[in-house]
């Protein structure tokens, strides 16, 4: 006799961690099941090499919702942000753009760029702000469904409504103008300076298989000013101890209310019973039963590989082949043996301890895509590199440093096919090299380890389908009630009593906990068990 | 005004310009134009304070125990060489004066630190005592160096056995040919050393930790940044928290040290010292006052400043005034006051420390405090709780330590 569980939860991501404490909170009986030995998913620290521990992917945490922070006691659980006081440019002239938490030295940084974009910064931010209430109020609750007339939905739709009406007409019609311009485009609304804009428009491309002048991207921007809503959560920083620090407070929280966590636990597929999930089946052919289960996986994974064509309809399995994955990243974590030194800007000081942007035009980061649209990794790409080990000397030996860099574009889909990835690792490492030399020449010399994560490895190791971070492109037509699916986009799936929480449902990806929530409280106002 | 011996390296460091007056001396309040930065190299790797406007004293000689046993209200001949004592004293009415440390150095030399000049005070006591007092506030400078990070760079830096050194212990070192001493104490309740030296060799000091804390992620810290950590770790601070009681102008103004929850520092059966009979009948009778901590409810702190339209606006910056708390929520019954407190950013919690009523301290139960919001007082409850929010471990840890005891 197999012993049951209320819900058996696929994937210990933080997503999964999260629904699965919310899940144990509310007295139901949990159990997680990792695949790999270590929790964390994306969002993993591990020590790669003695001494140097790396989030291995996902670097930065940006979006954690604070109420997930408080009704969890994450903080009492390790849950520990060191935030990023900066965000440095350097540019191959030798010049360079540092843009600060202090608005004062940001302006004067930037007037050396454009006197004008210096002083509209600040207004930028406010409208960025003020229009980010309406993205935290879609953040935070599932996303109604406008073909709906459920209550709930009518519910949703007004209250999102009524922000809309409080953000007043002109910035009404400034969000229709983020929703669906280019990054750029948006940007130009504001801005002159091409040095300015070419870092601030990247955050609309991030983990995704498009350009900063490609329509739809300006939306993502808004991201960056939610931070700032949550007022003194200072959400923009570095989880201590890497990423994985997020995804263990998340565990030992669900563990403290009761669930049941496994590692190297590799689930084969959910186990279906009269068309409906009733546990799973583990790669070691055990069985384990439970009334229902969540899927942190991607919804590729979700639905072709734990659910299996036979057991859906057709249509649903010709939508899901249409999801777009399309993963455009790369990431290469470097063990250093010294602090590295930019010339524009030597030395180990505050410039280096926020971000770092390797992004010195907006051609420059359009050509980058350029080289991806037709199947290749970008020669110069985009990058964005991290220190952690400047403000946390808990993950590197004393004097050592790691630093980590999100590298874009690396296409999953090369022209010579996704699987000859492998071949082409080495010549994708060495283009980030290349590419960083420009600005530290010396790097090099003080490379001890490199781990290079082509797309390819991301699938293999994390499980992320085509190497896409946020399990899907966070593109308009794949958000709110289309995300992953329109009908199925409440954390339920074609298939009754199969549920997801990862970063494929509402509201997408970033380390930011809200699926794993949603979904929990989702399956529990509904009283599904 | 008087500059301490770090001063050079101070001035040259402090990029914003913040100072501020500490007992006669330029002090830095953050280095840059916010102390965040400061705040987590306390909690993450190591922040460097310069605390040499503490008073300092060295007592010396046969009686030196019986002597501040006399004073103090911890009884100092049970203190065992090598040990730090934390304690304040008291007045004959059992009402406190000043809080600082003791440290016995050896059988019959002690080091004693006060926030308050105390030599005038100490004097009174010693006829009868065969006991040598010296003020060395001006000789002896001290650097705070607190944060995980601390041991390792200590550890570089000196020759003493750094694992072995335990909470509250302190120990004799030398750098470079001249010597140091040591103490497991500070202001931040986190793992960290108060270290003190001649003024001849400060800077010498200064320059050792800085560069040997390089690859320790070491920053230099201002108060600014100690403030909230002192809050987090529930230490109080005199002029803040409570008033020096003979330089209170009313009898309100003053504090026992059972009501400022530092009873445990109270030794009180024993030889007789100063407050012991007053303590004694506050011990049996119960206090009127207790220091307790503030868990100021968050959810209720967003919903005042979303009624406006706005994200909750605290300050990072601790604070330290009186605001009334209350037993209803509509702030009929005023139960007491808090007096200083500040947003956690380790915590994520917005907390307090608060001079209640005794009848009203249940730990767990609410209370309201008065809070500001777009010019309209308000209340927002809080859950009482002790006062010490933030206790890591590695406080008190002594990981390389051979033996049981770690």
């Amino acid at each position: 006799m197999t012993k049951k569980y209320d819900a058996i939860i696929i994937g210990g991501g933080h997503n999964g961690l999260i629904c699965a404490a919310y899940l144990a909170k509310a007295g139901r009986k949990v159990l997680v099941l990792e695949k790999r030995h270590v929790l964390g998913g994306a969002a993993v620290s591990e020590e790669l090499y003695p001494g140097f521990t790396f989030s291995v992917a996902s670097y930065v945490v940006s979006l954690f919702r604070p109420h997930i922070i408080r009704e969890l006691n994450l903080a009492q659980h390790g849950y520990e942000i060191i935030p990023m006081d900066c965000s440095f440019l350097p540019l191959p002239n030798g010049d360079s753009l540092a843009r600060w938490a202090d608005p004062n030295r940001s302006r004067m940084e930037i007037s050396r760029f454009s006197k004008k974009d210096a002083e509209t910064y600040p207004e930028f931010s406010r409208i960025m702000t003020l229009m980010g209430k309406f993205a935290k109020e879609i953040i935070d609750h599932p996303a109604p469904d406008i073909a709906s007339m459920k209550l709930k939905d009518l519910q949703g739709l007004l209250r999102m409504s009524r922000v809309f009406k409080d953000l007043g007409p002109d910035l009404f019609h400034l969000n229709l103008k983020l929703l669906t311009l280019s990054a750029t485009d948006f940007l130009d609304l504001w801005f002159e300076s091409e040095t300015l804009k070419a870092p601030m428009s990247v955050s609309g491309i991030i983990g995704t298989f498009q350009g900063v002048r490609s329509p739809g991207t300006a939306y993502v921007l808004l991201h960056h000013y939610m931070g700032e809503l949550d007022g003194a959560f200072r959400s923009w920083g570095f989880s201590k101890g890497g990423t994985g620090g997020v995804s263990m407070a998340c565990a030992r929280a669900a563990e403290s209310f009761g669930a049941e966590i496994r590692t190297s636990a590799s689930v084969a597929s959910v186990k279906i019973k009269n068309n409906r999930a009733c546990g799973v089946v583990l790669e070691n052919g055990d069985e384990l039963d439970a009334k229902l289960v969540v899927s942190n996986l991607d919804p590729r994974r979700t639905y072709l590989n734990l659910v299996g064509e036979d057991h859906l309809d057709g249509d649903i399995v010709k939508e899901i082949k249409r999801y777009k994955l399309r993963g455009s990243s790369g990431k290469v974590n470097l063990a250093l043996d010294r602090v590295p030194e930019f010339t524009c800007c030597p030395g180990d000081g505050d410039h280096i301890r926020g971000d770092i942007a390797i992004a010195p035009g907006i051609d420059y980061l359009e050509k980058a895509f350029d080289e991806a649209k037709y199947g290749a990794f970008s020669r110069r790409p985009y990058i964005n590199a991290v220190i952690p080990s400047l403000s946390d000397p808990s993950i590197a030996p004393p004097g050592k440093h790691v630093m980590s860099c999100f590298v874009q574009y690396a296409p999953y889909h090369i022209s010579e096919g996704a699987e000859n990835w492998p071949e082409q690792r080495a010549a994708f490492g060495e283009a980030v090299i290349d590419t960083l030399e420009e600005y530290v020449p010396n790097i090099r010399d003080i490379i001890l380890h490199k781990q290079v994560l082509t797309p390819w490895d991301l699938e293999q190791q994390m499980g992320l389908s085509e190497g896409n971070i946020f399990h899907g492109e966070l593109s308009l037509e794949q958000l709110l009630f289309q995300r992953p699916l329109a009908g199925y986009s409440k954390y339920e799936t074609a298939l009754p009593n199969l549920w997801m929480c990862g970063s494929g449902t509402h509201p997408g990806g970033g380390i930011m906990g809200a699926g794993g929530e949603l979904a929990a409280k989702t399956i529990l106002n509904r009283r599904e068990i | 005004m008087q500059k301490t011996p770090f001063f050079p390296r101070m001035m040259s460091l402090c990029e914003s310009m913040h100072w501020k007056e500490w007992a006669g001396y330029h002090a830095v309040s953050s280095y840059q134009f916010y102390h965040d930065q400061e705040y987590f190299a306390f909690r993450n790797s190591a922040g460097l304070l310069d605390v040499t406007p503490l008073f300092k004293y060295r007592v010396e000689g046969p009686d030196a125990a019986d002597y501040l046993s006399h004073i103090m209200v911890r009884n100092i001949r049970k203190l065992k060489v090598g040990r730090v004592a934390y304690l304040c004293w008291c007045d004959d009415d059992g009402k406190v004066i000043d809080d600082g440390t003791v440290m016995r150095r050896s059988e019959t030399s002690f080091f004693v630190t006060s926030a308050d000049p105390s030599y005038a005070w100490f004097s009174r006591f010693r006829r009868g005592y065969d006991v040598e007092l010296e003020d060395v506030s001006d000789k002896v400078a001290g650097l705070a160096l607190q944060g995980p990070t601390s041991r390792d760079i200590l550890r570089q830096t000196c020759d003493a056995d750094m694992d072995q050194l335990k909470f509250f212990q302190t120990v004799s070192a030398n750098v470079d040919g001249y010597s140091i001493w040591i103490s497991r104490t500070g202001y931040t309740g986190d793992l960290g050393y108060e270290i003190w030296v001649e003024n001849a060799h400060a800077l010498k000091l200064w320059d050792a930790l800085m560069a040997n804390g390089r690859n320790y992620a070491i920053r230099p810290a201002g108060l600014d940044a100690l403030d909230v950590t002192r809050v987090e770790a529930g230490l109080i601070l005199k002029n803040v928290d409570y008033y020096n009681s003979l330089h209170a102008l009313i009898e309100d103004r003053k504090s026992s040290p059972y009501e400022l929850s530092l009873g445990w520092t109270v030794h009180l059966n024993r030889a007789p010292f100063n407050g012991q009979q007053a303590l004694k009948a506050e011990k049996a009778s119960g206090s009127q006052w207790t220091i307790a901590g503030l868990d100021i409810d968050w959810p209720e702190t967003e919903a005042l400043y979303a009624k406006h339209g706005l994200p909750p606006e605290i300050s990072t910056m601790a604070w330290r005034k009186s605001i009334p708390i209350y037993f209803d929520r509509d702030g009929a019954q005023q139960i007491g006051y808090a007096t200083s407190g500040t947003w956690s950013p380790i915590l994520k919690k917005n907390i307090a420390l608060a001079t209640l009523q005794t009848d009203y301290v249940d730990l767990g139960s609410e209370v309201y405090i008065e809070m500001t919001v777009e010019h309209k007082r308000q209340t927002v409850a809080a859950i009482l709780h002790k006062p010490q929010f933030y206790d890591p471990e590695r406080k008190k840890s002594n990981p390389g330590l051979v033996g049981n005891d770690k």
